[in-house]
């Protein structure tokens, strides 16, 4: 077994307060789809309109928000492949490599995470949606260009299956 | 290329534009709809029902897993023949949110989340018991480009 926990990241953690927990179990499967949707949060948690929006508010600057989105579900829209990719870049350039993968639009998410060698080298990750395999492929060609010279090797991880999908679940 | 749903040009649109900045007003659908030089109704019933066919998953929040607690990638490499077994006895965990089954001697990879570090290293832990496979742990250690919705191409 490795020692793979050694690795877990510490700090940056962001501990809500009480009721900042149940505004996110509140919220995390969604808004009520009505006029005042917040309203409606505040009087199932008995307090004003004022906080959920100022709480909600506090959260998304602290980043335990990301986003507030209308959600669609890719695989509906005919986004069924995703393709991780995965590279191994010299450490001293992954940041500039890093933030230009991350500025293309084809591109979910960008993530710094460690080598565990021999068995894995690659130390950047980008997620690629497509709708066919030459879209993700012709994706997948031009972050090979962008690299250029500084990809030591890349692999790509298809999606054959999802086996279990749920969004952030934080228990009452 | 498998068929697609069809979506209008007012879903299309609220889809693209609010994959991000979803108001954080008393009136969130005027103010789209504000935008957009539509009735209020017009917007919520268009949602609703985008909701409804399941082509929208859900309005509201995307949390940061990082943030609201401690999360890793994690990923096992397990004989092709016992995928489905040893991914059922992963999911199994309320801490697991994502598993894909994916082409690569690394064949399973799942996102753990949980309240902190030591909530997260004990999940790893019994996960790693339970199944009987090392645990190739990645967790992140810094974002470049985090999950803001990507272009979507309606053609």
């Amino acid at each position: 077994m490795n020692d793979s926990h050694s690795q877990l990241k510490s700090g940056n953690t962001f501990q809500p307060t009480g009721l900042d927990r149940k505004l996110i179990v509140a919220t995390q499967e969604g808004l009520p789809l009505t006029s005042r949707p917040y309203l409606l949060l505040a009087e199932q948690l008995n307090i004003t309109e004022d906080e959920v929006i100022s709480r909600m508010q506090r959260m998304q600057d602290a980043g335990v928000i990301r986003r507030i989105a209308v959600v669609p579900d890719h695989y509906k829209l005919g986004y069924t492949l995703n393709g991780m990719t995965v590279w191994d870049v010299p450490d001293d350039m992954i940041k500039t490599l890093g933030q230009k993968l991350g500025s293309l639009e084809f591109v979910s998410h960008c993530y710094h995470r460690p080598r565990h060698l021999p068995d894995w080298p690659h130390n950047l990750f980008a997620m690629v949606h497509g709708r066919t395999q030459q879209e993700v492929d012709d994706h997948i060609q031009t972050i090979i260009e962008l690299l250029g010279e500084h990809n030591n090797g890349h692999d790509v991880l298809f999606s054959k299956r999802i086996l279990k999908k749920t969004g952030l679940r934080i228990k009452k | 290329m498998m068929s697609t749903v069809k979506v209008d040009t007012l879903g299309q649109q609220i889809i693209d534009r609010y994959q991000k900045g979803f108001p954080l007003s008393t009136t969130p659908f005027k103010d789209i709809a504000n935008e957009l030089g539509l009735e209020e109704q017009r917007v919520i019933d268009c949602v609703s029902s985008l909701q409804e066919s399941e082509i929208v998953s859900r309005v509201g929040p995307v949390f940061n897993h990082e943030k609201a607690g401690a999360s890793t990638l994690a990923a096992i490499s397990v004989p092709e023949q016992l995928l489905n077994e040893v991914a059922d006895q992963v999911n199994r965990f309320d801490e697991v949110n994502h598993n894909y089954a994916r082409e690569h001697e690394y064949n399973l990879w799942f996102v753990v989340t949980a309240t902190d570090e030591q909530h997260l290293e004990r999940t790893l832990r019994a996960i790693q018991n339970t199944t009987g496979y090392a645990i190739l742990n990645l967790p992140m250690e810094q974002a470049y480009h985090i999950d803001l919705g990507f272009k979507l191409n309606w053609s």
